[in-house]
């Protein structure tokens, strides 16, 4: 059976060919058929640079496969070739990860997706009203008991993100210092389901949020403004400061270049800004449409974006 | 001689009896005086076990051959994961997404199987294996799965399934065969089955991904380790059953030892081996559930994702979609097993009358795919069938959220105060020598020197990996979780015992939280009572209390009819009957599910990482995060070395009872 369907497979590989090379291109031949593959994270931003970026290339002529893979475990992935292309490197959870991988000299930084990731605490509006002054951070520690909770009691909760993306939050506490707890979700589906019921109930709380992200489009709320960021609060390891933004990268295979050379400027190219990812993203977490239709309706109604892409 | 023997033991059982209690409460209170700095495992002693399994797993995956002359391991290892791609690319295109010759993901170039002939074939099968009940449970299960939109999805996973539980099937059959043939190779193979079951899967899923490489094959592969346990067991089992007047005939007849094997053994122990693969298959599905949401794709994949969005109602329907899947390939491969024994031949029949149905069958199933290939959208289930509740589901967990939460945290904090915070601080403020002295001290009141030496070392070793702080998080989340499950799943059991509506009431309970992935009401949950301990500890109960019910209940149905009959006519009530006879004599099924609902309890631990414990779990998850193979599998072996202790020591503790009952 198995045999039978590489038998099968090798002539369909072979008419395929016939028939692509008999076909005329709509731009210049791409330089190998062979599938470029891009990752498939589990949030729906990655998930939209990842479609577009495949209509894009499908528009040039290349053949597009997605593969699902677990955003950090993507990078082993690309290291040894199984996969090319992901979308999605933020600077704030994936920067050393992608350091590291780029280190081994398997795995390439494509650049800026134009997107810039900002993370901080923050509040729905509704808890100005509880807590006046906010969302300056002074305030917010004024008002440290009207955020505990019995575990926390008398300190204030503060619902932070999975262990895993870091965040220095502990050490800021420490520093600052805040009479808050950290209490660590661990994922963000956990994370924003606390806020949801929440919200509903109106109950104070205060935490990790990210864009470009769902979360602030669907609540009302503010980042919490803390000291602005400078280098030497991180270098002094104090971190009693603002959380440093970051680009958003995209990184590939080394292999990429050399197989599709054509690709891989056309993936450099690629950019979007943080305010059109979030209409994108509303359309399907909030909105509920369907993920390919909104990238079809974006492909249709960008064709002067991304044509430029590919030249 | 046997008096003797009885006293000497009753005399030392009288001195268990007292001694035990009063070492553990004078340590334990003494060990309170000690100092603060006692309480924590000295770093100095801390063995860098988690760089040495790096470097192991490094030296593994080098591109250099590590036997001179050879080819290197990762050549192997990826020829192996090359074959298991393809089966599990056929498969999948088989059933859910199409045949694609051309690169690319265009329209597929041959269609799937046709959706209605999967759902007819499989109800088919039902009416053959289990009669007319079977069928429509069938044919219910996966009309629900098509019609809320999760068909594709659906297949996704029972592709991965059928191959995973193929090759488990198989290689559990073979390695089972050998180690009934042979004592050594068994006793050898017993510790790594232990840790087979026992370590999770996440702490191996970073060494399979480079040793296999990046695609459904690591995925599978971990399934397959997961899933071969149960099924070497049964097949051992079933050999060892085999009457020896069998055997005896096969030898008569002149086999050799692989005819035997085949032609005898094999086929007299299939009974066995049909249960076997029944539980297999179970395990396979949940297995692969947790794969597909770390990246495999199919339904699993689809209820993390809905569950990012917060789409409670999409999830949820998903995860039913699982149920559905799970109650289907039970029911059916129960079955199977029962049907297994009975053999039926018409040898007067002409070959077309004994096949008549598998050549109908066979002409069906190739008219209908004719039909998609000519009008490939009949293979695929029509879009604008699709019924989703996903929007009142919603609103409702909402409603729920908002409206239940007030009553609700009035348990929770009242319980927060009394039991958990008072629990934990008390397990943390222990000094680090105590855990292990503890284990050591009740190991060697129930069994002896052997497992005293053996429990210590386990709990010592964890210690000495620097993970005190998760495993006594562990021991807290799971000993917490696992006692709840007692006391709320023995009295369920006894009164599923005693009534024919109640046990089918928990029996389908049981069955759907053994098989939603807990996820689903992990969220909600989180939404009620937020994130922390509280909400793992109800995810815990939730999954172990299937145990605790089903053993209590299996356990007094088996207490034979005339002993009950017996106690009634001299005179004893219900309640006498049951303290007094039932229950006794089903201590050794109760018992059995303690040890389960432990196993369970401590398997969750993967789950509760989600919504943020610290314990073992959160390091395995982290180290999955971190694509850091040695901190992953040392994690993991410290659950492993946890469920094993706990284990021995449950099972000490019911041979020991049982030792008790017999001599007074």
């Amino acid at each position: 059976m198995e045999r039978l369907y590489k038998l099968l497979k090798l002539a369909g590989t072979a008419t395929a060919a016939a028939i692509l090379m008999a076909a005329p291109q709509a731009t210049a031949a791409p330089e190998s058929q062979d599938p470029i593959k891009i990752t498939l994270n589990d949030w729906s931003g990655q998930l939209i640079s990842s479609k577009i970026m495949g209509s894009v290339l499908k528009n040039a002529g290349y053949n597009v496969e997605y593969v699902q893979a677990d955003y950090l475990a993507q990078l082993t992935g690309m290291q040894s070739g199984d996969l090319d292309v992901a979308m999605e490197i933020w600077a704030t959870t994936g920067r050393e990860a992608l350091e590291a991988a780029v280190k081994t000299g398997k795995v390439v930084n494509l650049g800026e997706t134009g997107m810039v990731a900002k993370e901080e605490w923050w509040v729905p509006d509704y808890t100005f009203e509880v807590c006046p002054g906010l969302p300056d951070w002074k305030a917010l520690n004024k008002c440290a008991a009207k955020f505990a909770t019995t575990e926390t009691a008398p300190k204030g909760r503060y619902l932070g993100g999975p262990v895993t993306w870091g965040g220095f939050d502990e050490e800021r506490i420490a520093n600052l210092p805040l009479d808050f707890t950290v209490v660590h979700a661990g994922t963000d589906a956990a994370l924003y389901a606390e806020l949801d019921a929440a919200y509903a109930k109106k109950e104070p709380i205060v935490l990790w949020v990210y864009q470009p992200h769902w979360v602030p489009i669907k609540y009302k709320g503010h980042f919490i403004e803390f000291p602005p960021y400078t280098k030497e609060c991180y270098d002094s390891k104090q971190y009693n400061c603002a959380k440093p933004g970051g680009p958003v990268w995209k990184a590939a295979w080394v292999g990429v270049d050399k197989k599709w050379p054509g690709a891989g400027k056309v993936i450099r190219n690629f950019k979007i800004s943080n305010e059109e990812m979030g209409e994108l993203v509303k359309k399907v977490d909030v909105d509920g449409k369907d993920l390919d239709g909104v990238v079809a309706d974006w492909i249709k109604a960008n064709e002067a974006t991304w044509k430029k892409w590919i030249q | 001689m046997t008096e003797a023997v009885a006293t000497s033991v009753s005399l030392n059982t009288r001195w268990r009896a007292w001694a035990i209690p009063a070492v553990v409460v004078i340590l334990v209170c003494g060990s309170t005086l000690l100092p603060d700095a006692m309480k924590v495992y000295p770093k100095a002693w801390i063995v860098p076990f988690i760089d040495w399994f790096r470097e192991l797993m490094a030296w593994l995956t080098q591109d250099t051959p590590q036997i001179p002359g050879l080819p290197p391991i990762r050549e192997f290892t990826r020829a192996f994961a090359g074959g298991l791609n393809y089966l599990l690319d056929f498969f999948k295109s088989l059933f859910a997404t199409g045949f694609h010759f051309r690169p690319g993901d265009g329209p597929a170039d041959l269609p799937p199987l046709p959706w209605y002939l999967v759902i007819g074939l499989a109800a088919l099968s039902g009416w053959r294996l289990g009669g007319r009940k079977l069928a429509i449970i069938t044919f219910v299960g996966l009309l629900f799965i098509a019609f809320t939109g999760n068909w594709t999805s659906a297949m996704l996973t029972l592709a991965s399934v059928i191959v995973a539980a193929a090759v488990s099937a198989i290689a559990g059959v073979a390695i089972g065969a050998l180690a009934y043939r042979s004592k050594t190779f068994d006793r050898l193979l017993s510790p790594f089955l232990d840790l087979m079951q026992t370590v999770p899967v996440f702490a191996y899923l970073v060494p399979a991904l480079m040793l296999l490489g990046f695609g459904p094959a690591a995925a599978s592969a971990a399934t397959i380790i997961y899933a071969l346990p149960p099924m070497i067991r049964s097949t051992v089992l079933g050999l060892r059953r085999v009457p020896s007047e069998t055997s005896e005939f096969g030898r008569i007849a002149g086999c050799t030892p692989f005819q035997m094997m085949i032609k005898v053994l094999l086929p007299s122990a299939l009974p066995s081996i049909m249960l076997g693969i029944n539980q297999m298959t179970m395990m396979t599905l949940n297995m692969v559930i947790i794969a597909s949401m770390i990246g495999a794709g199919g339904l699993g994949y689809d209820v993390l994702t809905a569950l990012r969005r917060l789409d409670i109602g999409s999830g949820l329907e998903a995860g039913l979609a699982i149920v559905a899947l799970a109650v289907i390939l039970d029911r059916q491969s129960q079955a199977a097993a029962q049907r297994s024994g009975d053999h039926k031949h018409d040898e007067q029949a002409s070959f077309f009358m004994r096949h008549r149905v598998t050549l109908a069958l066979i002409a069906i199933t190739a008219v209908t795919y004719a039909i998609g290939l000519f009008e490939p959208a009949t293979a695929y289930f029509p879009h604008d069938f699709v019924f989703s509740a996903r929007a009142s589901l919603n609103e409702f967990a909402r409603w729920i959220a908002v409206n239940l939460s007030g009553p609700l945290n009035y348990i929770k904090t009242a319980f927060l105060w009394t039991v958990m915070i008072p629990t934990r601080n008390f397990i943390g403020g222990l000094p680090w020598f105590v855990p292990p002295l503890l284990v050591g001290i009740i190991g060697y009141a129930f069994s002896g020197f052997a497992l005293a030496l053996l429990s210590s070392v386990l709990v010592l070793s964890i210690f000495a990996a620097g993970l005190q702080e998760p495993a006594l998080n562990t021991i807290y989340l799971c000993g917490l979780g696992t006692i709840l499950s007692l006391l709320f799943g023995i009295p369920l059991g006894i009164w599923g015992a005693k009534s024919e509506r109640a046990h089918a009431v928990l029996g389908a309970i049981c069955d759907t939280l053994q098989t939603l992935p807990s996820f689903v009401y992990l969220i909600p949950v989180v939404m009620l009572f937020r994130v922390g301990d509280y909400s793992a500890l109800i995810a815990i109960v939730a999954f172990a209390i299937v145990p605790a019910i089903r053993y209590t209940d299996f356990g007094i149905r088996r207490v034979p009819k005339h002993y009950i009959e017996a106690s009634l006519m001299s005179g004893g009530t219900r309640e006498q009957v049951l303290r007094e006879v039932e229950l006794p004599l089903a201590v050794p099924e109760i018992l059995l599910g303690v040890s389960q609902t432990i196993m369970m309890a401590l398997s969750m631990l993967v789950i509760t990482a989600l919504v943020g414990t610290r314990d073992l779990g959160q390091e395995t998850y982290i180290a999955l995060a971190k694509a850091d193979a040695g901190r992953g599998i040392v994690a993991g072996l410290a659950i492993a070395f946890l469920a094993i202790v706990a284990d021995r020591l449950v099972s000490a503790w019911s041979h020991y009872r049982f030792r008790q009952l017999h001599l007074t």
